[in-house]
C-alpha cells in the first residue's frame, strides 16, 4: 500500500439514503485493511437539503474532509447535486452519477428552473464519467428501493477491492429481510460497470 | 483487540461503557444526540433523556454523589442551560467520576450560533479534553473518568461536528471492572454549597487547576511529533488533522487536554522554533494563553476566526492564495434548502400564520423551517423556549392593534424543555399573546427522540405522558384548544379568533410527526393533479410541499404535478385548490 489517499465524495438529497451507502462503503474499506475516515453532517441538513459524505482511505488518513479539488471520484445520487459539487473533483477525477432529477424547493414552487442538460455538462467537463439510470436497473434487479446498492455495485468496479468484502458489508448493514434483493442489486450494478 | 469503524459519538458511548458508567442523561442536540442513543444499547447502563440540559446535569450530579460514574451529554448551547449547576459542581467536585460532553458546532451546520465551549472550561475552572478522531474519543472518555476521580472534579470532553459525526477506525478496549458500589454518603462540607462551605472550596478549585496544569505537561496526551524541525504548530482536536494534512513537514505539539494548558510543555516546545503557529477553530483560546506566557505565535492573525477549518481554508490562510480548481460550475444553480417533510403537520399551521400576517416569535425545532419561503411565517428565533417569553415582551410595548398579531410557536419538546416557564410568566403577568404548541409528540429535528410528552423513554419503553393541555391549565391558561393541523380551514379560523382574544390562549396543534412509525399509521394513497382541472393558479405551491412540483412545460401556462413517490396523502393541498384539481390515486 503506498501513501496515496483516495477520496470519494458522495452527494445527494436528504432522504435518498446516501448515508447508508457511505456507511457500506466505509465498512468495505475497513474490511479491506485501509485506514478510512468518513465525514458527514446530520440534523438540519437531512430535511430534503443537499447532503454530502466525504470518504477517504489509504495507509493513513488525517482530515476526514476531502481537500477542495482533490476528490478522485464524485459519486452522485442526483444530477443537480452531482453538478453542484463538480469543483471539488480533481483534474483526473471520475464521476459516477445516478440519472435522477429531484426538484429543489425553488424549482418545485416555480420560482426557478431545474438546469437543463446536466448529464451532458458533466460529461463535457469530465471525460471519465458514467451516468446510469439507477431506478431502471433497480427495477430490473427486482426492487425499486435498491437504487443505491445498484450504484454501489457500479462503484465497486472502480475500486480494486475483493467483491466478497462488499457482499459481507451489505449483509452486515442492510436489514436482513432486504438482504437478498440488495445483493442482487449489487450484482446488477457490477454487471453494468463503469 | 477488535477493530471497527465508529463515529466520534459511537466511540464516546463505547468509552463510557468501557469506563464503567452506570448512569447517563442528556437532552438531544445535534451533533451530540447519538451518544446516548448508542449508550442505551449497552447492558447495565441507565441512560435517559431529560427534559432539558440543566436537569440532565443535575441527574448526573446526583448519580455521581451516589458513587457511580456518570456521563452527561449535550450540544454546545445546551451547556448554557446547564451552566448553573456546572459552575457550582466545579466547587463540590464529584464522588463517582462525572464527564460532561459538549458537542460544539463550528460552521453552524445545525445550530443557532457557533460559540466555542472551551471557554466554559476556563470559566467554570474544570479540565477539558478534546479528541482528534474516534480512537481518541474513546480513549479520552475513559481517561476523563479517571481524571475526574483522581482530581475530584467534573471533566468536560469537547467534540465538534467533524469529530462527533465523522467515522474512523477504532480498536476497542475491555470494560473496567471492580469499581466501587454506590451508597449514601453524607458529606455536607463538600456537598452543601452555602457560603461557609463554598469559600474554602474556591481555594481548592484554584489549586486543582494549578496541579492539573503542571501534571498535564507530563502526560502522554501532551505529545510532540517531529517531522521536519523548521516550523512548530501547537494544536488539538480536529485542527490537528488539518495541520498534518496541510503542513506535513511541521513539528507538532498535540494537546489532549485543552484546559488547563500544559504550560511547561508549551514553553519547552516553543523554544525550538522561530516560526510557531497555533492552529485552532473559532476563538483564539489556546493562542491568547500562549501569548500571555510571553510567547510570540501566529494564529488568528492569519487563520479564520469564524466557521470551521478545512484543509482548504488552512492552506489558503498559510499561502495567502486559493489553489486553482480543475472543474467549475459557471451558472447560478437553484439552492436546495432543507424543507419540512411531505405530510409534515407543521406545514398547514405556518400557511395559516402567513395568511393571517401574524408576527411569529419562533423557537428551535423542525418548525423553524417555517421561516423558509414560501411559508415565510417566522419573525424571530433565538434559543430553546424563547418564543413564549419574547411574545410576552414584545406584547408589552405594542399598540392594541399590533399586539393582536403576536403569536408564539413552540414544539412539544421545546415547550417542556424551557417553554413552560415562559407560559407561567405570560399568565402571571397578564400578557395577551397567543401561543401555539406544535405537538408532534416527538423531538423531531434531532432525529426523533422521545420526550416527557411522547409517552416513551429512551429505551423505547412506555411511560407516563405529560398532559400538555392540563399543564397549561395548571399554570392558569383559561383558553386552550386542541386542533388537527391537517384541517387547514379550522386551523386558520381558530388561530385568527385566538389572536384577537385579549387574554392568553394556547392552541395545541396535535398530529404525530410523519416519520414516527410507532402508531402504525395507515399509509394513505398519494394524490394526483387532474390536468384538465388545473388552471395554473399556483395556490397549491404556497404550502411549499416537496411532493408538489411546478411543471412549466405542462398545459399552456404550466401546471402543478404531484410526485407520487413523495406524496403521503395528507390532503392539505386539496383544501387549497379552488378548482378541485387534486384527486386520490386509488379513487381513479
Amino acid at each position: 500500500m503506498n501513501d496515496k489517499v483516495t477520496n470519494i465524495l458522495l452527494v445527494g438529497v436528504g432522504g435518498q439514503g446516501t448515508l447508508l451507502a457511505s456507511e457500506i462503503l466505509t465498512e468495505v474499506l475497513m474490511l479491506a485493511g485501509y485506514d478510512v475516515k468518513k465525514a458527514e453532517v446530520h440534523g438540519m441538513a437531512q430535511r430534503g437539503g443537499s447532503v454530502v459524505s466525504h470518504v477517504r482511505f489509504g495507509r493513513k488518513v488525517h482530515s476526514a474532509i476531502i481537500p477542495e479539488g482533490e476528490a478522485d471520484i464524485l459519486f452522485g445520487f442526483e444530477l443537480l447535486e452531482t453538478y453542484r459539487y463538480l469543483p471539488l473533483l480533481g483534474a483526473n477525477g471520475k464521476v459516477l452519477a445516478n440519472d435522477l432529477k429531484i426538484m429543489p424547493l425553488p424549482v418545485a414552487t416555480g420560482k426557478e428552473r431545474y438546469p437543463a442538460g446536466l448529464a451532458e455538462k458533466i460529461s463535457a467537463q469530465v471525460p471519465q464519467s458514467r451516468i446510469v439510470n439507477g431506478l431502471q436497473l433497480a427495477i430490473q434487479a427486482g426492487n425499486d428501493r435498491t437504487v443505491n446498492t445498484v450504484l454501489l455495485g457500479t462503484l465497486a468496479t472502480l475500486l480494486d477491492i475483493d467483491l466478497d468484502l462488499w457482499r459481507q458489508a451489505i449483509k452486515k448493514l442492510v436489514p436482513e429481510k432486504f438482504c437478498v434483493v440488495n445483493l442482487k442489486a449489487f450484482e446488477t450494478g457490477l454487471t453494468v460497470g463503469f | 483487540m477488535k477493530k471497527t469503524v465508529l463515529s466520534g459519538n459511537e466511540a464516546i458511548a463505547r468509552g463510557a461503557f468501557e469506563a464503567g458508567v452506570k448512569v447517563a442523561a442528556a437532552y438531544p442536540g445535534t451533533p451530540s444526540t447519538e451518544i446516548l442513543e448508542n449508550l442505551v444499547s449497552y447492558q447495565g447502563i441507565d441512560a435517559s433523556w431529560s427534559p432539558n440540559e440543566k436537569v440532565a446535569l443535575e441527574v448526573g450530579i446526583g448519580a455521581s454523589f451516589g458513587g457511580v460514574r456518570t456521563l452527561v451529554t449535550m450540544k454546545h448551547v445546551g451547556v448554557n442551560v446547564a451552566a448553573d449547576p456546572l459552575f457550582t459542581l466545579s466547587y463540590t467536585g464529584v464522588r463517582g467520576g462525572l464527564v460532561l460532553v459538549t458537542a460544539d458546532d463550528p460552521e453552524l451546520h445545525s445550530s443557532q450560533n457557533e460559540q466555542d465551549n472551551r471557554n466554559y472550561a476556563k470559566f467554570a475552572k474544570v479540565p477539558m479534553f478534546e479528541p482528534a478522531d474516534s480512537q481518541e474519543a474513546l480513549e479520552f472518555t475513559r481517561l476523563a473518568f479517571a481524571v475526574s476521580e483522581q482530581f475530584d472534579t467534573p471533566v468536560m470532553l469537547r467534540t465538534t461536528t467533524r469529530i462527533s459525526h465523522s467515522k474512523s477506525v477504532v480498536t476497542l478496549g475491555e470494560p473496567l471492572t471492580g469499581l466501587p458500589e454506590p451508597s449514601l454518603s453524607r458529606n455536607p462540607a463538600k456537598l452543601v454549597m452555602l457560603p461557609g462551605n463554598a469559600r474554602p472550596l474556591h481555594h481548592t478549585v484554584e489549586k486543582r487547576i494549578t496541579d492539573l496544569e503542571e501534571w498535564s505537561s507530563r502526560q502522554p496526551w501532551t505529545r510532540v511529533e517531529e517531522y521536519g524541525g523548521k516550523i512548530g504548530v501547537i494544536t488539538a482536536g480536529i485542527s490537528y488533522q488539518y495541520a498534518r494534512e496541510v503542513m506535513p513537514d511541521a513539528d507538532i505539539l498535540k494537546l489532549g487536554m485543552v484546559y488547563p494548558l500544559p504550560k511547561a510543555a508549551i514553553r519547552a516546545f516553543a523554544a525550538n522554533y522561530e516560526t510557531l503557529y497555533v492552529l485552532e477553530e473559532l476563538d483564539p483560546f489556546i493562542e491568547e494563553q500562549v501569548r500571555a506566557m510571553g510567547i510570540n505565535v501566529q494564529g488568528k492573525d492569519i487563520f479564520p476566526l469564524c466557521g470551521e477549518l478545512t484543509p482548504g481554508r488552512v492552506h489558503d490562510a498559510l499561502t495567502g492564495e486559493h489553489a486553482p480548481l480543475a472543474h467549475s460550475v459557471d451558472e447560478p444553480l437553484p439552492n436546495r434548502p432543507p424543507n419540512m417533510c411531505p405530510g409534515c403537520p407543521h406545514r398547514g399551521v405556518f400557511y395559516a400564520l402567513n395568511r393571517l400576517k401574524a408576527y411569529v416569535t419562533g423557537d428551535i425545532g423542525c418548525y423553524t423551517l417555517g421561516f423558509m419561503p414560501p411559508l415565510s411565517a417566522m419573525d424571530t428565533c433565538v434559543c430553546m423556549g424563547a418564543s413564549i417569553g419574547m411574545a410576552t415582551g414584545i406584547s408589552k410595548v405594542l399598540t392594541e392593534e399590533d399586539r393582536a398579531k403576536v403569536v408564539a410557536v413552540i414544539g412539544d419538546s421545546t415547550f417542556l424543555h424551557t417553554g413552560i416557564n415562559g407560559l407561567m410568566d405570560m399568565v402571571y403577568n397578564r400578557s395577551t399573546a397567543t401561543v401555539i404548541i406544535l405537538d408532534n409528540s416527538i423531538t423531531a429535528m434531532t432525529g426523533r427522540q422521545d420526550n416527557p410528552g411522547s409517552g416513551f423513554n429512551l429505551a423505547g419503553d412506555g411511560t407516563y405522558q405529560v398532559n400538555i393541555e392540563a399543564l397549561c391549565a395548571a399554570v392558569g391558561v383559561k383558553h386552550i384548544q386542541v386542533i388537527d393541523p391537517y384541517h387547514l380551514e379550522q386551523t386558520k379560523d381558530v388561530i385568527q379568533a385566538e389572536m384577537h382574544r385579549p387574554e392568553v390562549s394556547v392552541i395545541i396543534t396535535r398530529r404525530p410527526c410523519m416519520l414516527v412509525k410507532r402508531d402504525n399509521l395507515e399509509s394513505k394513497p398519494p394524490l394526483f393533479v387532474d390536468s384538465d382541472k388545473c388552471t395554473a393558479c399556483r395556490a397549491c405551491l404556497k404550502i411549499g410541499c416537496p411532493a408538489i412540483e411546478w411543471n412549466p412545460e405542462a398545459g399552456t401556462k404550466g401546471q402543478a404535478q404531484v410526485n407520487e413517490l413523495l406524496c403521503v396523502g395528507c390532503k392539505v393541498c386539496m383544501e387549497l385548490c379552488k378548482f378541485d384539481a387534486f384527486g386520490v390515486v386509488d379513487d381513479e
